[in-house]
């Protein structure tokens, strides 16, 4: 369940015991398979808001300072919504996989937006081809406001070409570094001459400012659009493998093994490309289940905190501090670093962020306060003080104020001797052979009572770094 | 000696040196570097007093003449930057203009990005310039404390391949937890395994982090600074960074973020409240190291993403800019005052300065000059060296 998704659901823990792997991701592709449900975070106002602006069309510079300023700030909060909501849904969504996968391409077509309209946008693309064909997930990203904006594709025109679009598609999207030259990027630039976006987000190709001439890109000449670029690199072998290797880190191992990724990457492209089947290529390989891909990747930050509450339901009084957290960690939810997307594996480790990771489970149980606060983040605070991050009193310590639903996780463990709770609790938490010895855990738990045994021991052991290996 | 008398363990490093007849014991030099985040206003930090360009781009904020601190005929400094005009005064400061980078970027996430791992505008590195120092010099050290920074979370900078800085904000409770015990017995019952297993990192960085902390907090108990610091958050950090470069600890850089100079409205008031914060913090921090003596053996530096542009913009602010000036504060260096001419105001960018010095030239000079490394190695490329160090 980690490596498909975000961890089990306390309720399937027991089912999970009786389920060859192979039925379990068939279970998971089948609830994986329908369309999700369109998640938006803008309301009303903010549409009208936005609306109005369109209107105004030309007029837009005249557009009252207030205005847009209220506009921006809305947008910023209803951004933050979304990460919450999407949050929630990793962690309750039966379609885990999808999730999962949305959440691989959430990093791999990594974006930068302040407009919430691009974002939920890019957000319903990305989950609605999570598991289809990367032929189609590529156009419709390409072809998103949030990525042409991010990558300024709007500055590319005739002649005075931009080719920062053309650059990350080669070298982020498609064929990896060294697999193009530099020739190319300049001529799959001109292509993209002309694709924009308006404000709403719709694509719009302004043929006045496209280069109609004759062009090379990898080898392939003539008055070359757009799409027949990005068709051509998908063509290229080089991309089933690019995307194939990025796959395989992402869920099998980060050292990747040459002879899986080639077995693998020929059977996409010649699948042409139907990502469900490259997935069902690897989670039906014997070699998925070995030792070595067990329980050797770092989890992302998005992983541990989904994973935690799976295991835990947890309602939050102020769900805000999730985005603090994700902060503090190093991974917040629309925000990647840059169009790279996240490095993971070892780069979320560092002495701060590790003793946060560890700190966490003690943290959602009100054992220890939250004294420590994220770095600022001008992109996001456009020059005001971040109101939620002072506002809500997280410079000084403070406990963070869940409700932990214990009952259903509880349920798993009737009936299993005193003395076998510790391992019971191990095998059901770890994907890993613990280093610390299980008196450990008994010498730091609270031993009044069997429920209060269980839930600190839970904890405990969630405090590990065991835990965050998946 | 004066309040050196006290401080016993000083007392082998001021034999040796009396031995080789310097005043400062060589390979001592510690850089201590302060992130001014979000963009400062380099333009009204050091003024251009005697430029027309430069008022009729800012009618409202332009500083005039009569107010800034003039340092130089054509130059003066922020009316704030009392401790910093001193320092030119005695010596002990310079002022480098219109550095950068080609093909700026405006966000600050990004340009942050670039500054932190000295990478090219269109490349994405995952390591700091300060962390690849460390992987290049720290190679099985015992202690990651080569490198500390003091915030709650690690800036990219400090982030190499291999070994990776140290963040915290007050030594007395690093890292201090309620389940602190159960983490140290957690990390006593690794110590016999040696499987080198994946999870073996996080039992690397947990033991390394614990140790650290002990290790910061007896050090920082050492040589408690008698030195009057502002209460601000600066000041309190440059404190903590003060009391550790009395002791002995084997830390060569220090890293401090002020912020946010992302000044779009109302910027003089706020520049000119994190002016007031920067000044007195760093007042304090220069008076602390010369009655310590030891002045000489730390570089002090400022550095911004960007800088802004030329003219106001219509909410009484500045929005992102490009190139910018950077000071550098200290007893060791080799020239002093304004090394290179102010920014020319008549040559822009579609109304941003242009670049005259590259960031990744001044990072090679540090390096090299000063922390004594192999700059090379470190930004995967030969850059020039300046000859301020």
């Amino acid at each position: 369940m980690w490596r498909a998704g975000f961890g089990p659901a306390a309720v399937q823990l027991r089912q999970l015991k009786d389920i060859e792997p192979l039925d379990l991701f068939r279970a998971l592709q089948k609830a994986s398979s329908k369309k999700p449900r369109f998640i938006s975070a803008a309301d009303s106002y903010l549409k009208g808001l936005t609306k109005g602006i369109q209107e105004e069309g030309v007029k837009r510079k005249n557009l009252d300072q207030a205005d847009r300023k209220r506009m921006q700030q809305q947008s910023r909060q209803a951004i933050r919504s979304l990460n919450l909501m999407w949050l929630n849904e990793m962690v309750s969504a039966e379609g885990q996989l999808r999730e999962k996968m949305a959440f691989f391409w959430h990093g791999h077509f990594a974006s930068r937006n302040l407009n919430v309209f691009y974002q939920q946008q890019l957000l319903d693309i990305i989950r609605s081809n999570a598991l289809g064909n990367f032929r189609d997930l590529l156009h419709e990203v390409s072809k998103s406001a949030a990525i042409l904006n991010f990558l300024n594709a709007n500055q590319n025109r005739k002649d005075h070409p931009n080719e920062n679009f053309a650059r990350e598609v080669m070298e982020l999207f498609t064929l990896g570094r060294g697999n193009y030259t530099e020739q190319d990027v300049k001529e799959a630039a001109r292509a993209f001459t002309g694709w924009g976006a308006n404000l709403q987000g719709d694509f719009v190709f302004r043929k006045f400012l496209h280069d109609f001439g004759i062009k090379t890109v990898l080898k392939k000449t003539g008055n070359l659009t757009g799409e027949e670029v990005l068709d051509h690199l998908v063509d290229q072998k080089e991309t089933a493998r690019f995307i194939t290797q990025k796959i395989y880190r992402f869920f099998v191992n980060d050292i990747p093994d040459p002879a899986h990724i080639a077995w693998l990457s020929d059977r996409f492209y010649q699948s042409n490309y139907e990502i469900s089947s490259l997935m069902q290529d690897i989670f039906t390989s014997d070699w998925f289940y070995e030792e070595k891909n067990i329980g050797v990747r770092i989890k992302s930050p998005i992983e541990l905190l989904v994973g935690i509450q799976r295991m835990l339901p947890m309602e939050f009084q102020q769900e805000e501090v999730l985005l603090i957290m994700q902060r503090l960690l190093g991974q917040v939810l629309f925000s990647p670093p840059n169009v790279a997307g996240w490095p993971g594996g070892r780069s979320w480790i560092d002495s701060s962020s590790l003793m946060m990771r560890l700190r966490l489970p003690q943290l959602f149980t009100d054992n220890d306060e939250l004294n420590m606060s994220p770095k600022s983040d001008d992109d996001q605070a456009m020059g005001m003080t971040e109101k939620y991050a002072k506002q809500k009193n997280i410079r000084g310590a403070q406990l963070i104020v869940t409700d932990i639903d214990w009952k259903d996780y509880m349920k798993n463990f009737d009936g299993i001797p005193r003395e076998a709770l510790v391992k019971s609790l191990v095998n059901s938490l770890l994907q890993v052979k613990p280093h610390f010895s299980e008196q450990t855990i008994k010498t730091y738990s609270d031993s009044d009572s069997r429920e209060g045994f269980i839930q600190t021991a839970t904890i405990q052991i969630m405090s590990t770094p065991e835990y965050q290996m998946c | 000696m004066g309040s050196l008398a006290t401080a016993s363990f000083f007392v082998p490093k001021f034999l040796k040196a009396f031995e080789t007849g310097q005043v400062v014991p060589p390979g001592n030099k510690v850089a201590v570097i302060l992130q001014l985040s979000g963009g400062n206003d380099g333009l009204n930090t050091v003024i251009p007093v005697r430029n027309d360009i430069y008022y009729r781009s800012r009618p409202k904020l332009g500083i005039e003449k009569s107010k800034a601190i003039n340092i130089t005929d054509e130059t003066g400094l922020h009316p704030q930057l009392t401790a910093f005009a001193d320092a030119y005064h005695d010596g002990s400061l310079a002022i480098l203009n219109s550095v950068g980078y080609p093909n700026p970027d405006r966000s600050h996430f990004r340009s942050m990005d670039i500054w932190h791992s000295a990478s090219d505008s269109n490349e994405y590195l995952t390591t700091g310039w300060l962390g690849r120092y460390l992987d290049a010099q720290c190679n099985g050290c015992g202690q990651p404390t080569q490198a500390l920074e003091l915030d709650d979370i690690l800036s990219l900078a400090l982030k190499g391949e291999q070994t990776k800085g140290l963040a915290f904000k007050d030594p007395k409770r690093l890292y201090g937890t309620s389940n602190e015990r159960f983490f140290r017995a957690v990390a006593q019952d690794h110590k016999d395994h040696h499987d080198e297993q994946p999870v073996d990192y996080l039992y690397k960085t947990m033991a390394e982090t614990l140790s650290s902390a002990d290790y910061i907090f007896k050090q920082s108990r050492l040589h408690p600074t008698k030195t009057e610091y502002p209460d601000t958050e600066l000041g309190k950090n440059l404190r903590t960074i003060a009391s550790l470069i009395f002791s002995d600890i084997n830390t060569k850089v220090y890293y401090v973020s002020l912020g946010s100079f992302d000044t779009h409205i109302n910027q003089q008031m706020q520049q000119e409240r994190l002016f007031r914060e920067m000044n007195d913090a760093i007042a304090a921090f220069v008076k602390d190291l010369k009655s310590n003596n030891r002045f000489d053996d730390v570089l002090f530096f400022t550095f911004s993403e960007f800088g802004r542009r030329v003219s106001q913009n219509a909410s009484g602010g500045t929005d992102h800019g490009t190139a910018n000036n950077m000071f550098f504060l200290g007893g060791g260096l080799k020239e002093k005052g304004i090394l290179n001419a102010l920014p020319d105001l008549s040559d822009l960018d579609d109304g941003d300065l242009k670049h005259k010095i590259d960031f990744k030239n001044v990072y090679a000079t540090i390096l090299n000059k000063w922390l004594g490394a192999d700059d090379q190695k470190i930004l995967n490329r030969k850059y020039d060296q300046l000859s301020f160090l």
